[in-house]
């Protein structure tokens, strides 16, 4: 099966400093993908060479078949929406903040939203569980909170391909699953293709179908959860001492910590 | 309807109400006052000394206080939603600054004798385009663009052509620091019709375009990075309306002199009051500048009558007070 995303030997980064050395990744129609690899190896970087936030200096990004850098900022915005880590608390309104996931859609000359838009915003409110919110100012509500609402915009944008960069980074355990289940039945129910940076490597290993382990601007290994996650794969990249096992239910690796005075111990 | 879309639209056309009156009050009261009834009858009369006083004298300053308090208040909502910072007027960033270097210069080297009662409005605007586009120059190069960078170089070229002033008038004549000092404190008294004209269509053809602006700027509030996940080509919007602001306050500033806090006070006090989002308030902040303009006016001509404030002492304490007793009763975020 053909990518649906397809990124072709992609060099970029900023000024004097190449941070993605040269990455092919193909993403398939309807999977959740998830990106992870150490602080550094490149993984914002390549959702900004993605979506135009910084500029190529080599290499191609195909969405579809339609090299992305030929799109306007516009239609980029029609067919990618982004969830990043913080939602900046303002005091926008948590209504008027979904309705923005609209602006792609607004001509220069429409000031306001019409109907349609309402809908959709509505629908997508009431999916995330942040209808009754809709009344509150963003600063008014927890991170956990603030985050589904910022999901809720991403889905209005009524995306093909919704990009998440570390989602639930500052989220305790039940909100991460909160996001993340939520996530995933977007993914089963509308097929919508997922791709997500994401740091812990259970969650990665439980939400994705498919990984790519960034090192150092390139990718070291890609594939099922089981082919990428196992000890060998994150000492080298991450040079930590895990101990992988499989976890009862899932059959999926889980990762567990050891840190040194433990090894130490082990002596 | 949406509760919130009814109180805005209830503000707006009490601010409109609000307009209407102060223009009332301005045309009505001075050295000589009228009633209500008397004003009417005298412009529907169109002759006799009270109809000139009203249409010669007291109407152009109210058409110039509609127009530069507009722009004035406009401009800072404008530099305020770019910056996201609420600190962030029209003189901020050296436009003033430059006009009134450009005034100085033209009064200092008696240039005015060129070009006659455009001199010191032609100058003063001249001045300001050239502050702008050195702060412009200097935060814009090559492709990297910093709106942070951009604000800082404003900060200094404005404290740079504050230091350039305050030598050129250390070193000139009493007259011509008369002058200078005179035209730097703000005045709506502007003999001049057609100037006047220029002014009031600039400002609402500013406002009009400005509109164009209202969505991305809305997208703006999510942050910059986030308005270019949306769609928002940020660079040419940051830099249109930076351009747009500039031209309010040159034009606002050639005419009138420093009026100063208008820009910062009346987007502040509106958005307290209606809230942040840009296709409301932009309209909110011109009316709401407009009438603090007209009413500082009034008070400035009439409370040491029959000589007259500079205008811009009214706005800074009456505008500072107000704001002050308003923010510290209130819940307050800038952005």
């Amino acid at each position: 099966m053909a990518g649906f995303l397809r990124i072709k030997d992609l060099k970029s980064g900023y000024s004097n400093n190449l941070v993605i050395k040269g990455v092919d990744i193909e993403i398939v129609e309807g999977s959740f993908s998830g990106i992870i690899g150490p602080n550094g190896s490149g993984k914002t970087t390549l959702f900004k060479s993605i979506t135009g936030e910084i500029s190529i200096s080599e290499g191609d990004i195909l969405l579809n078949d339609i090299d992305l850098t030929k799109m306007s900022a516009k239609q980029k915005a029609q067919k990618i929406a982004i969830v990043t880590q913080n939602t900046e608390a303002s005091d926008i309104l948590v209504e008027d903040y979904v309705l923005m996931g609209r602006y792609p859609y607004k001509s220069t000359f429409q000031l306001f939203e019409n109907n349609s838009d309402f809908e959709l915003a509505t629908k997508f409110m009431k999916l995330t569980g942040v209808f009754k919110l809709k009344d509150k100012h963003m600063n008014e509500l927890s991170g956990g909170e603030q985050q589904l609402v910022a999901i809720a915009k991403a889905l209005t944008q009524e995306p093909e391909l919704l990009l998440l960069d570390e989602p639930t980074s500052h989220l305790d355990i039940s909100h991460q699953m909160q996001i993340l289940n939520l996530i995933q039945q977007l993914n089963d129910d509308y097929n919508l293709t997922v791709l997500m940076i994401i740091h812990d490597l259970n969650l990665a290993s439980e939400y994705c179908d498919y990984l790519v382990m960034m090192d150092n601007g390139k990718v070291f290994v890609n594939g099922s959860p089981e082919e990428v996650l196992n000890y060998t794969n994150i000492e080298k990249v991450y040079n930590a001492v895990v101990l992988t096992q499989e976890n009862r239910l899932t059959k999926k690796p889980s990762i567990l910590l050891v840190s040194n005075r433990t090894l130490n111990s082990l002596k | 309807m949406r509760e919130i879309h009814i109180k805005q639209i209830a503000i707006l056309l009490s601010l409109f109400i609000l307009l209407i009156a102060s223009i009332f009050i301005a045309l009505s009261v001075g050295e000589i006052s009228f009633s209500l009834v008397e004003l009417i009858d005298i412009i529907s009369s169109e002759s006799g000394i009270e109809y000139t006083i009203i249409s010669k004298i007291r109407y152009p300053r109210v058409v110039l206080g509609i127009a530069v308090g507009g722009a004035l208040s406009l401009s800072g909502v404008i530099l305020q939603g770019i910056y996201r910072n609420p600190l962030v007027e029209p003189y901020t960033l050296g436009i003033s600054g430059g006009a009134s270097l450009g005034v100085a210069v033209t009064i200092i080297f008696n240039l005015n004798m060129i070009l006659g009662v455009y001199a010191l409005p032609l100058s003063g605007f001249i001045g300001a385009v050239i502050t702008t586009f050195l702060v412009y120059i200097l935060a814009v190069r090559k492709s990297y663009f910093n709106i942070n960078k951009m604000l800082l170089i404003g900060v200094m070229v404005s404290f740079m052509s504050s230091s350039s002033m305050m030598f050129l008038m250390s070193t000139t004549t009493a007259e011509n620091l008369h002058s200078i000092v005179f035209w730097i404190m703000g005045s709506l008294d502007e003999p001049n019709i057609s100037l006047i004209k220029i002014v009031f269509y600039t400002s609402i053809s500013g406002l009009i375009i400005t509109y164009l602006f209202a969505n991305p700027l809305n997208a703006l509030r999510l942050g910059e990075s986030k308005a270019k996940h949306l769609g928002v080509n940020t660079t040419f919007i940051i830099r249109s309306l930076f351009v747009i602001a500039s031209i309010l306050t040159g034009i606002s500033v050639s005419v009138s002199g420093v009026i100063g806090f208008v820009g910062l006070i009346i987007p502040h006090l509106l958005r307290l009051i209606i809230g942040s989002d840009y296709r409301v308030l932009l309209l909110a902040s011109f009316l709401g500048g407009s009438i603090f303009i007209i009413a500082s006016d009034v008070i400035a001509r009439t409370i040491i009558s029959p000589n007259e404030l500079p205008i811009g002492v009214i706005t800074g304490m009456i505008g500072g007070i107000v704001f002050i007793s308003i923010m510290s009763k209130s819940k307050f975020n800038a952005q």
